[in-house]
């Protein structure tokens, strides 16, 4: 296959970055969307020319490392899929594809199509996690987790922390994301006695980030490779009312105590 | 060089018990004082982390990756082994420990593999309290299945996502710990030496991939936790970013590497398509719980597979080994795999393939049963081969996978360089010859979380603390040696890129040191590689700059490790002229083509101390002494 290649060049955060033509040539469509990008690499060097920076690891759609939007959709056209298992094979012969990494202002370009997905970690740091400590735990079949309730902890817990939910939302919104962590753990009776805690706090870091609201559109559930149910989004919301009413009550009372004294 | 195991005495039971009470203890006002540096953020690295900084060290972690949730732990797929016994079919402690040393024929230390057994059942109960979603039965309590080289149901698996949700969890444990201070956490930071001063691991060099800013840190004690090389054939099932560069430099340091040729590799990865691949794919050992694996009976049969009759189908996993039939151990499948390609029977365009077919099994439970086990693993061979497994066989062949050799280490875990640790795949210590399905997740958290966090206390409670700053002019020397290896890098000016040179280096090391190794393939791979390594310094091309986000500069500087590693391998595959586990000698086999193993000669472990580049590494070796099993001839028949 021989293609043009439209990608985003951005020396570093600072620069301002542009859309440069390449062409690519001989490419086997049985190559992954980043090994024709590597083939277009290995070229660049060989001509002394800076080649494209992406980022990348497991190549097997698990790391969620790959972060890139093909055609302007986030890992590209092939629903539940990411940018490094997305085959040539889906591409026509001398198509032309523009190439941009994840656009989102709490994820600063680093250089070309790499990104700084930093503010997610420091969601997780905030609450996406269970407060157990090494050897603080019971037998593991001492508390039975009904099946249902861990089939959809799982389904909420495959979230690869991509971040293409946030690229494809018009708010840059990091509600699927956030949801699918708060979910994965408050279903769980383990972690159920940080539930408000979590979400109150998680909530709360993810506005102080700079990611947007949500507004109901759903383009994450479409652009997650995961295929991660809007439906936690839901989910959490009802978490996150619960958390607050019960913080209020709580307030409230403690004022009303105080009163009394 | 003296390499002394520290094997606690008395019986092998009991020998981790006796340590946990005999071990010496930091207090936690001196655990404040002392800093910890772990290098690496997979299972091993991040639930290492996690446990020291809740322990009340000072730690700091570093990981090239751009957040610690990414690393290559998240891509095992099947499972995780623990001695639970919950299927109630006469699994022990006993029974893991000896299926684990007979896996590794017999090569690796009797009492690490007893103490990993011994805690596997901690690592699920561990896990499930942190909310690892492991797949459940009706009644919500966990569910079991069976995997290569075991006849119990011992393995614990959340769907084909086991590494992910493992990792996920060790680092949701981290993330606490960051957010509690106990843990400063330096991504997208790669090591690029370690600093040994008076003997003593004193601290690490590293670079900042973003800006390209060369440092140094100083701690009491170094962990590395960074994986395996198999990378060094290029094509293997490893992430992109796998690296030898950290174990490698600390080899260069002093520490012994041991059995470097002891390389897994994994039977069923998707075959090779072509030459622009960048890695190889796996599908999770578990499908050989369900699957059938075979070939045609006749050479060149270029029918479809599904238009080749049953009796014209050779089952040969079920044929030579049918007590463990298509769950026969890795070592053992990938040869027969290639054996029967070899004798022109193998499937596919490129003729190295053999079918894993689901046929019966879809029509035994059902196609929705099948979906609902492996659903996710029929989508990724979909997405990659452009094939539905569902109506047309898989095709599958073997592929670099995992690296049971690594640096050396003692019962605590320490290298012989004091105050080095090693855990997880990149330490030797586990698998011996041959590492069983399922069992690497285990080891990764059991060093992590149970073995290391005791075993460094005690290490730092007999050790008087040196309190060397990062000042000292030995940090300034690797700083400088690494900025002008840089340099070297940078100037070359060829015309071929790190990637081109990677690509050819990794083809002669699968072929000449891969599934099978002769003294002859091995002493051409010793003459090649060397004028591989001078064509590598002469005509290396990086373009950019050091100061900057550099990524074909970072891929150099792993690759210009892989050569003497190449080497080193090679060497000790030549030097160990036995066949054991995934060690191959063609020279030695038995008269039914099973590995030849020669225990008298080479009932040891090959630890190797580098001597400079220009002398060859010096052979040290580590007696193995079996107390409690007898040594036998592995058999699956």
């Amino acid at each position: 296959m021989n293609l043009t290649l439209k990608i985003w060049r951005q020396q570093n955060s600072k620069a301002q970055g542009e859309f440069v033509e390449y062409k690519v040539t001989d490419v086997s469509e049985d190559i992954s969307f980043l090994e024709m990008l590597d083939v277009l690499n290995e070229d660049l060097i060989e001509r002394g020319e800076d080649p494209v920076a992406f980022d990348s690891d497991c190549r097997e759609g698990i790391c969620g490392a790959c972060s890139i939007v093909v055609n302007g959709i986030p890992h590209g056209h092939q629903s539940g899929t990411t940018v490094c298992q997305l085959h040539m094979r889906h591409f026509d012969d001398s198509q032309k594809i523009v190439v941009e990494p994840f656009r989102a202002k709490p994820f600063p370009i680093i250089k070309d199509l790499v990104i700084d997905r930093s503010a997610m970690d420091r969601v997780i740091q905030a609450g996406g996690f269970i407060s157990v400590g090494t050897n603080q735990f019971a037998e593991a079949n001492a508390i039975p987790v009904p099946k249902d309730v861990a089939e959809s902890a799982m389904d909420a817990a495959s979230c690869i922390g991509c971040g293409a939910c946030v690229a494809v939302c018009k708010n840059a919104s990091a509600m699927l994301f956030v949801a699918a962590k708060v979910s994965h753990l408050n279903l769980l009776p383990q972690g159920k006695p940080e539930k408000d805690r979590r979400v109150t706090n998680m909530i709360r870091t993810m506005d102080a980030e700079g990611f947007g609201n949500c507004t109901n559109i759903g383009a994450c559930e479409t652009a997650c490779p995961k295929g991660v149910s809007l439906d936690f989004i839901a989910q959490m919301n009802r978490d996150y009312a619960k958390a607050i009413i019960k913080g209020q009550l709580l307030n409230a009372s403690q004022t009303a105590a105080q009163e009394t004294k | 060089m003296k390499l002394d195991a520290k094997t606690p005495s008395g019986p092998l039971d009991q020998k981790w018990s006796r340590f946990l009470l005999e071990m010496k203890l930091v207090s936690p006002a001196n655990k404040r004082k002392l800093d910890v540096i772990v290098v690496g953020a997979g299972l091993a690295g991040a639930s290492a982390s996690a446990s020291l900084g809740e322990l009340g060290y000072n730690v700091k972690c570093f990981c090239f990756h751009d957040s610690p949730r990414r690393a290559h732990s998240i891509s095992a797929q099947g499972g995780i082994n623990a001695a639970k016994n919950y299927a109630n079919d006469g699994d022990s402690v006993y029974r893991l420990f000896y299926d684990t040393i007979k896996g590794g024929d017999f090569r690796s230390r009797e009492a690490n593999v007893y103490r990993l057994a011994e805690v596997s059942s901690n690592i699920i109960d561990q896990c499930v309290a942190q909310g690892v979603p492991f797949a459940r039965e009706y009644g919500g309590l966990l569910a079991n299945r069976s995997f290569g080289g075991a006849q119990v149901s011992r393995t614990f698996y959340a769907r084909g996502q086991t590494g992910q949700q493992l990792l996920i969890g060790a680092y949701q444990a981290l993330a606490r710990q960051i957010d509690q201070g106990t843990v400063e956490m330096h991504p997208r930071t790669e090591m690029l030496d370690l600093v040994v001063i008076d003997g003593r691991a004193a601290g690490i060099v590293v670079r900042n991939l973003v800006t390209g800013e060369i440092t140094s840190h100083s701690a009491d004690a170094v962990v590395l936790a960074t994986g395996g090389y198999g990378n060094v054939f290029y094509l293997s099932t490893n992430a992109r970013g796998c690296n030898a560069t950290a174990i490698f430099r600390a080899y260069k340091k002093g520490a012994a590497f041991a059995n470097p040729c002891f390389t897994q590799i994994h039977p069923t990865c998707i075959p090779v398509s072509g030459d622009q691949q960048s890695k190889l794919t796996l599908m999770s050992e578990s499908l050989r719980n369900d699957g059938r694996i075979w070939v045609p009976r006749k050479k060149g049969d270029s029918r479809a597979a599904t238009d080749i009759p049953e009796d014209e189908r050779d089952y040969y996993l079920e044929r030579k080994y049918p007590s463990f039939g298509n769950l026969a151990p890795r070592d053992i499948s990938s040869r027969a795999a290639k054996e029967v390609c070899d004798e022109g029977r193998g499937v596919g365009p490129t003729g190295k393939g053999v079918y894993l077919d689901f046929a019966d099994s879809i029509n035994r439970l059902g196609a929705d049963v099948v979906k609902e086990r492996y659903g996710n693993l029929f989508e990724m061979y979909e997405r990659i081969t452009g094939e539905d497994a569902y109506k047309t066989p898989m095709r599958i062949y073997p592929a670099s996978h995992y690296t049971m050799g690594g640096l050396w280490v003692d019962y605590l875990l320490m290298s012989n360089v004091p105050g080095l640790f090693v855990i997880g795949e990149a330490n030797y210590s586990d698998h011996g010859a041959n590492r069983l399905g399922a069992s690497a997740l285990m080891q990764g958290l059991a060093d992590g979380y149970f073995v290391l966090p005791n075993t460094i206390g005690h290490y730092l409670a007999e050790t008087k603390p040196q309190k060397i700053q990062s000042s000292h002019p030995e940090f300034k020397n690797a700083e400088d040696a690494t900025a002008s290896r840089i340099h070297g890098i940078l100037q070359t000016n060829g015309t071929r890129s790190p990637y081109s040179f990677h690509r050819q280096l990794g083809k002669l090391v699968w072929e000449k040191c891969g599934m099978a190794r002769s003294e002859s393939t091995l002493k051409e791979a010793l003459e090649l590689i060397p004028k591989l390594r001078a064509e590598f310094d002469r005509d290396l091309r990086v373009p950019g700059t050091a100061s900057e986000f550099n990524q074909t500069l970072e891929h150099a500087l792993r690759v210009e490790e892989y050569f003497e590693l190449a080497e080193l391998m090679c060497r000790d595959a030549l030097m160990r002229a036995e066949s054991c586990g995934a060690h191959f000698r063609e020279e030695f086999q038995t008269p039914d083509g099973e590995a030849f193993r020669d225990d008298e000669n080479f009932s040891y472990v090959a630890a190797w101390e580098y001597q400079g580049r220009s002398k060859p590494p010096a052979l040290h070796k580590e007696q193995l002494e079996y107390e409690e099993v007898e040594m036998t001839q592995r058999s699956y028949k």
